[in-house]
């Protein structure tokens, strides 16, 4: 397995992202930037947390237009592993890779902390074996996960919903929902399961040494992985 | 060369939490009246030519998102 950590001006999660592919997976891991034109060689890629173009227009407007993603649409139709984290899931749904949009945060606070994770009723088995719900810091100002009535419906029917935000108990509560996303949604698939879009970032939970690992199931699990 | 004059609003029905905020603190500096403020875009663009079809297609792909935007276009000069 090989993934592509795509960089564009203003990512500031790549390095993590990098190290937690490489060093806590095990698996091979390349920077590639937002200008190339070919991802040939590449089993999987992963969109970085960052402010790309400065978050300009709007989050992840400017980074959605990039070189790079058509090649990140044909890997995605492909059925690779496709995984946008914070900033990264912002671009995939402003490329329209994946529905709805990110808006800025309901309290209009930058928000960085652990959330807790329940996983939706997905079709993908990453969560397998860890214990729920499964802590994840954030650290975003625009996170609130939005979608017209219809799209919500068929998230909601066809198990699309990858991460809902809960109480460290596992209740979905209006509380525990940092961002006001609607129905506390945290991540999404879209219909084949290929492509996971999260605000929350498993990369920055991959070490014992830093006291949580609950984001190596969300990395192997997604990627398969081997523990 | 023609000045076009995009208006980007969210749509009615989305909540605009930075707009709360402005009202919130018109209200904290004295203007009651406040009920509601939105906060929208202006864009303006200098084009050598003036094609409708162009300056949807400006908008629908970048300058709004048609998920949680509505925009308008008009040539000012």
């Amino acid at each position: 397995m090989r993934v592509a950590v795509i960089r564009f001006p203003g990512s500031n999660c790549d390095q993590d992202a990098l190290h937690a592919l490489r060093d806590d997976l095990g698996v091979a891991a390349e920077y590639v930037w937002h200008a190339d034109t070919s991802l040939t060689g590449f089993d999987a890629v992963y969109l970085p947390g960052g402010f790309s173009y400065g978050d300009y227009l709007r989050c992840g407007a400017i980074a959605a237009q990039a070189n790079i993603m058509s090649e990140i649409r044909r890997m995605a139709d492909s059925g690779a592993p496709v995984i946008g984290v914070c900033n990264g899931f912002q671009v995939l749904c402003e490329a329209g890779i994946l529905p709805g949009a990110l808006m800025p945060n309901l309290g209009e606070r930058f928000v960085c902390k652990d959330v807790f994770l329940l996983p939706g009723r997905t079709r993908s088995a990453w969560t397998q074996g860890a214990s729920l719900p499964l802590r994840i810091p954030v650290a975003h100002g625009g996170g609130r996960y939005t979608a017209d009535a219809e799209t919500l419906q068929r998230l909601q029917n066809e198990g699309l919903i990858a991460f809902r935000y809960s109480t460290p108990s596992g209740e979905l509560t209006e509380g525990a929902n940092p961002n006001g996303s609607d129905q506390n949604i945290a991540g999404i698939v879209n219909e084949r399961g290929n492509v996971l879009g999260l605000m929350p970032h498993p990369e920055r939970a991959t070490k014992s040494l830093l006291g949580n690992t609950d984001g190596l199931a969300i990395l192997r699990g997604f990627l398969a992985v081997p523990a | 060369m023609y000045t076009v004059r995009v208006t980007v609003r969210l749509k009615p029905s989305l909540l605009d939490s930075a707009g709360r905020t402005v009202r919130g603190s018109l209200v904290a500096i004295g203007f009651e009246e406040v009920q509601e403020a939105r906060i929208g875009k202006v864009i303006e663009l200098k084009v050598d030519s003036v094609e409708p079809e162009r300056l949807k297609a400006m908008c629908s792909k970048l300058l709004a998102n048609p998920v949680t935007e509505d925009f308008e276009i008009e040539v000012v000069e």
